[in-house]
């Protein structure tokens, strides 16, 4: 995986803990066992049509084992039974780290009062009723102290909230009526003021409902891509089947009729078991990866098609740039020295708290060597403030030949005010600011006035957008996996186009209005190709139903979050990169596990083939290549080597093939050569292992 | 010249000819199955049976027409053989058997050509000619109609129609298989082929007895019988016998005309979907198990074991003198990849290993070169199934050609996949449950399992060739060889056809760095290693049993 991104420390060490949450830890095992043999019900069973031929040739060799007991035979049985309760264990492990997740969630759902409004807005009478009576519709009013009873829609007030139960982010957030702040969701906390909310979602499917279904996995159903692979693998099962079945009398013809344990070993070494065994814990696995990086998709068919994606919608904002403009660079005009602008444009911004002031004072110092002056160093100084009204900061110095003025803000403010007292701005600064605005950026004049001297320009800082430091290798990286990313802003082309560029993104979409974006993702999709974007307001909402992806963020409303696929509780536009990135990990697993199941075969074969024939044609003990003691010893070493495939590949089916993201060709090779040729080799040598082992074992030899 | 290099010259003229043909043969069908431009006699041919041309068919549509017209066609076969005794040039034989006349039609039809008679001893002209030359270029134009669908099933989008049947099958007809068949047989003739309506000259030998020396319309059969993969002699001996393949040249043309349309079908696939390299693929993948088999068969019959053997210089049973073991092999090898069937040796005579490359053959499904169609159309299924499961490592979910492989393609493939050996395997085993039918086998032991194992492999996979060692006429082989043909051949088109429609409904999916490149060497690998892996798997158990147990000292 590349590296996630995660904005505060806390949430890193948050994250890096939950991943590494002991998948090989032997307690986690031990934990799931009883779960693992609950599912030993045929009725469960019969869902995952590997395993349940597996148990049905259990009860076949254990019928056998009673009739006619033998080492031999009970040792089949066991490791046949122990096959299927570690092919339940993977499963159980897999949802065993969901219901954890799940048990924090329904905490908050508790029994909490809520206090319905009546006849709201007419009057404010209230009664109290249990939360999950609430219906679609009603309000309720929540202060502070008071738990949010149900999903809904702030309608009037604002507050400050505490989702810390659903996000695990501590800092609070402000939600209000009106807006793209409204949503707030069951079971979060208000810390201030009073709100009235109108609930969104029916009793029992509230978010948090969904939320603990979701990681419990109680409402997982297979996705199309699983379906498939289970045609697939039910019909090598049947092959397999009609193979051994078929052999019996050809054995029998050859005067080696062989015993029904043999028949069904011989069925369950060949039947794909690695990947039949851990196929639904690599689903949920997938799905509790996202959960890990705080995302929750709605279903695992949303998760497989982020792995097809071809197209990502990117909001510039927040996701390709940093949310604010930062100043890049000082212009001087002609006859001024840089480092006499850079010093006015540091005085004059001390006073301007924006974030843009900031920065200006922050290149000043960096580039320039000028150290930000404290405000109070300066007592003799009169500090002019930026605000919305003027668009210009300043300060005036008292010094002896008069007040030192200096401005700066908004190229027309500036213009004015140098005009009005009497100076005039030289062409060449106009040119500058024409430049400036041409190459995309926002320019900003700066001027000064000594005592009553005409104002003089000094020059112009230009302002940027800062595209997020890795944005372009992030999207090289994509464009190798073969997916195009589209910048969506409401900036005007031209300056859309100085960042699409220095961002290096495929594509952008300027002035980009909802029905805008509605229309790229229509048109992306006629092609043939998927698309996944972010969101959050209303507005979004029906492009995020119309992409194949659509991530809600947490703090969108609630419009955007039912319309969407997924929600990410961080609220990280970044963050549809990840997703994609664990979409395609979880198909990965799902190949690497299947070719390497199959793979596995070939070592099985030259194992038991020879075992079960070399009685009547000698000759076979050459394809006994491993050399392996005994008939026995050998049908006995394949079966174990099976059962303990299975327990030593849940960590990579819960954690996932390693991916590193580049295109089709190298992945491949690389998938193919371990997972294909490893899963050639590795049995060979497991096989062999075991059988000197097993040798020793009285009965078996 | 030493017969190795005589062999190796062969070889490789052999593949330098298939080589010049790739383009210009493949390009040929495929304009024949993509223009719309009728012929007269076409159109004249439509207007006759009813069928607007220019109609697509729906692939349910499409299936029935196959299946009807192999099912009047079956009908027609077996009738005409029963009724022989009443026809013209009948050359006094009387009407064949029921279980032997249903065998032999449903042979015919279904391209297998297995033979469970003596072609000189029990068929005259009229059926030679009216019965299963006639099918042997309509079964032939039938398996390239079907895989025309399934490569229109890539090449289409959004639509339900995948082509018309009687318009694919009168076209490869006319515009293919005649004009060749024309031109080869004449080339056959002028290197000693007979073509005559004669029936049986007595003549006195050297020895003072009387032989009935065979005449008949041999070089037409003959040239059809290799070019649309059939398989059925004129003559018991089929291509050892010297009226139907007379000389060394006779024997390489023969081996090239079995090969020539399914090696070019790739071709046709790349030109219809837009995309050479996709034929370039799959025809490598082919060509490396054919020159595999190939190298792997002369080397077990040059290096045979046993003092008698070597003494000879290699296995020389049953295999012609003028020939010899590298002609022998080359073409056993070709026979048995392409679902034809033909044999110019007695395969039955072949070592051990060289039976079981043959067996193994066949159990690839026929699809290295394959059959003309079902080769391609088993190829591409196998193609469908690793693109599957590499689709997956590449972190996406599998397409191939732009087409998605979700459940509905994989539930066809799949069943393709299962269908052959399912057939093979039980067929073998129920005979070898019943002790009856034991009782038909010559040999026992090994050899004898090998044998069962051979004429179920051959039926099932349409091939046709014998292992020959059972007595296979009595009713029950019959019956069960026939069936297996049968659901060997048709199944799998049902499943193929299915498919093709579920293609040709979905939208494409564009390609980009990230879609899993179909025709790179490393997918040549892979496809190739799926096909081993898929065979080697289900019939490993059986193959341990015959050729193997046979081999291994």
């Amino acid at each position: 995986m590349s590296t996630p991104t995660l904005t505060t420390p806390a949430q890193q060490e948050a994250a890096v803990h939950r991943v590494s949450s002991n998948l090989l830890d032997p307690k986690v095992l031990l934990a799931a066992v009883p779960d693992a043999v609950k599912k030993l019900d045929p009725r469960v069973m019969i869902k995952n049509p590997v395993m349940f031929v597996v148990e049905v040739g259990s009860v076949v060799t254990t019928v056998s084992a009673i009739a006619d007991p033998s080492v031999f035979a009970w040792a089949i049985t066991v490791w046949l039974w122990l096959t299927t309760i570690f092919a339940n264990l993977a499963e159980a492990v897999a949802e065993g780290r969901g219901k954890a997740q799940a048990e924090t969630l329904r905490r908050t759902k508790t029994d909490t009062m809520a206090r319905r409004l009546l006849d709201w807005p007419a009057s404010q009478a209230e009664e109290q009723v249990a939360a999950t009576e609430l219906q679609l519709g009603d309000h309720v009013v929540a202060e502070a102290g008071e738990i949010i009873p149900g999903d809904g829609d702030v309608v009037e007030g604002v507050a400050s909230v505490d989702e810390s139960a659903i996000t695990g982010e501590s800092a609070p957030v402000i939600r209000e009526s009106g807006g793209d702040r409204s949503a707030v969701t069951g079971g979060t906390k208000v810390l201030s003021d009073r709100i009235v909310v109108k609930i969104a979602s029916e009793p029992g499917k509230s978010f948090i409902d969904r939320m603990i279904a979701l990681v419990e996995g109680a409402a997982r159903q297979k996705t199309p891509n699983e379906i498939a692979l289970n045609i697939l693998l039910a019909s090598l099962t049947i092959v397999f089947l009609v193979t051994v079945s078929a052999l019996q009398p050809m054995a029998g013809f050859a005067g080696a009729p062989q015993t029904l344990i043999v028949l069904v070993a011989l069925v369950v070494a060949l039947i794909p078991t690695t990947i039949g065994a851990l196929l639904s814990a690599i689903g949920i696995a997938g799905m509790d990866r996202l959960v890990q990086r705080n995302v929750l998709a709605m279903s695992g068919r949303a998760v497989e098609a982020a792995g097809d994606v071809n197209t990502l919608l990117l909001d510039k904002t927040g996701t390709i740039t940093l949310g604010n403009r930062q100043a890049a660079e000082f212009q001087p005009a002609a006859g001024v020295s840089v480092d006499e602008l850079a010093n006015a444009a540091q005085l004059s911004s001390l006073a301007d708290e924006t974030p843009e002031g900031r920065s200006i004072v922050v290149l000043a110092k960096t580039d320039y060597g000028l150290r930000a002056r404290a405000q109070g160093e300066l007592t003799h100084a009169t500090w002019v403030p930026f605000t919305a009204q003027t668009r210009m900061s300043g300060v005036d110095l008292d010094e002896a030949d008069g007040v030192h003025s200096v401005r700066k803000g908004a190229a027309g403010s500036v213009t004015n005010w140098v005009t009005e007292n009497g100076g005039t701005v030289g062409k060449d600064v106009a040119e500058l600011v024409d430049g400036i605005s041409a190459a995309g950026g926002t320019p900003l004049l700066v001027a000064s006035r000594i005592g009553s001297a005409a104002p003089r320009a000094l020059g112009v800082i230009y302002l940027k957008d800062v595209v997020k430091e890795g944005m372009k290798e992030r999207f090289d990286e994509l464009r190798r996996m073969g997916i195009k990313t589209i910048m969506i802003t409401g900036d005007n082309p031209l300056t859309a186009k100085a960042i699409a560029d220095e961002a290096g993104v495929d594509d952008f979409l300027a002035e980009a209005t909802p029905e805008d974006k509605m229309a790229l993702i229509k048109k992306e999709q006629e092609g043939g190709k998927l698309v996944a974007m972010t969101g959050d307001g209303t507005n979004d909402a029906p492009a995020l139903a119309q992409a194949d992806v659509g991530v809600a963020m947490n703090t969108g409303t609630m419009a955007a979050k039912e319309a969407g696929n997924m929600v990410d509780l961080d609220s990280n536009p970044t963050k549809l990169i990840e997703i994609v990135e664990i979409g395609k990990q979880l198909l990965i697993t799902r190949g690497a596990l299947t070719t390497f199941s199959i793979a596995n075969d070939v070592a099985k074969y030259f194992a038991i083939i020879p075992a079960m024939f070399v009685s009547v044609y000698p000759g076979l003990s050459h394809l006994n290549i491993m050399a392996l003691h005994s008939p026995k010893s050998a049908i006995t070493s394949a079966i174990i080597f099976n059962a303990l495939v299975i327990i030593g590949l849940i960590p990579l089916a819960l954690r996932g093939v390693k991916y590193r993201p580049s295109d089709a060709s190298s992945l491949l090779r690389r998938n193919i050569l371990i997972y294909g040729f490893g899963g050639l080799v590795v049995p060979f040598i497991g096989i062999k292992a075991i059988d000197l082992i097993v040798q020793f074992i009285p009965g078996l030899r | 010249m030493s017969s190795t290099l005589a062999g190796w010259l062969q070889a490789l003229a052999l593949v330098g000819a298939l080589a010049l043909c790739y383009r210009p043969l493949g390009d040929y069908i495929a304009k024949l199955l993509t223009t719309a431009k009728h012929l007269r006699v076409e159109r004249g041919i439509y207007k006759t049976i009813g069928v607007d041309g220019d109609a697509d068919q729906r692939w349910p549509v499409y299936l029935r027409s196959v299946l009807a017209f192999s099912l009047v066609s079956v009908l027609f076969l077996y009738l005409l053989q029963r009724i022989q005794n009443h026809l013209m040039l009948s050359l006094g034989f009387k009407a064949v058997g029921e279980h032997g006349a249903w065998n032999t039609a449903i042979s015919f039809v279904t391209n297998t050509n297995w033979q469970d008679y003596a072609g000189e001893a029990t068929l005259g002209h009229t059926v030679q000619m009216a019965g299963l030359a006639v099918q042997n270029f309509v079964s032939a134009a039938v398996g390239i109609a079907v895989v025309a669908t399934l490569i229109r099933g890539f090449t289409r989008s959004r639509t339900d129609r995948v082509g018309n049947f009687w318009v694919d099958l009168t076209r490869i007809c006319l515009r293919l298989l005649l004009p060749l068949s024309v031109v080869f047989a004449l080339v056959l003739v002028a290197n000693g082929v007979i073509q005559n309506f004669h029936g049986f000259h007595d003549l006195a030998t050297l020895g003072g007895d009387t032989q009935s020396i065979p005449g008949g319309p041999v070089a037409s059969q003959e040239v059809i019988k290799e070019l649309g993969t059939n398989g059925g002699g004129f003559f018991n001996a089929n291509s050892a016998h010297p009226f139907e393949n007379p000389t060394g040249f006779t024997n390489w043309l023969e081996v090239f005309l079995l090969l020539v349309i399914s090696f070019s079908l790739p071709r046709t696939f790349g030109k219809m979907i837009g995309d050479h390299r996709q034929g370039y693929a799959i025809v490598s993948v082919m060509g490396i198990f054919w020159a595999g088999s190939a190298a792997l068969m002369t080397f077990f019959e040059t290096h045979a074991s046993g003092v008698a053997l070597k003494a000879a210089g290699a296995a020389m049973e049953g295999k012609e003198v003028r020939f010899g073991p590298w002609a022998t092999s080359l073409f056993a090898s070709s026979t048995t990849l392409t679902s034809t069937g033909a044999v110019d040796g007695a395969h039955d005579s072949l070592t051990p290993g060289g039976g079981g490359v043959a067996i193994f053959d066949m159990m690839l499904g026929e699809i290295a070169p394959g059959g003309t169609g079902s080769g391609l159309y088993g190829m591409l299924v196998l193609a469908i199934v690793a693109v599957f499961v590499a689709g997956l490592m590449v972190g996406r979910t599998p397409e191939y050609l732009g087409k998605k492989l979700g459940g509905r393609e994989m539930k066809f493939a799949s069943l393709y996949i299962l269908t052959t050996p399912a057939i093979v395997l039980v067929g073998t085993g129920v005979a070898m449950a019943l002790p009856g039918e034991r009782a038909n086998m010559l040999n026992s032991g090994a050899h004898g399992f090998s044998e069962v194992l051979y004429a179920f492999t051959s039926a099932g996979n349409n091939n046709g060739s014998a292992f020959a060692g059972i007595t296979v006429t009595s009713p029950w082989w019959d019956t069960a060889l026939g069936l297996a043909m049968v659901f060997g051949r048709f199944l799998p088109m049902i499943f193929v056809l299915a498919l093709a429609g579920s293609l040709a409904q979905q939208q494409p999916v564009p390609a980009t760095e990230g879609t899993l490149p179909t025709h790179k060497p490393l997918f040549v690998g892979l496809l190739s290693g799926v096909v081993l892996i898929v065979v080697g798997l289900t019939y490993f158990p059986a193959l341990a049993l015959g050729p193997l147990a046979e081999g291994l000292h």
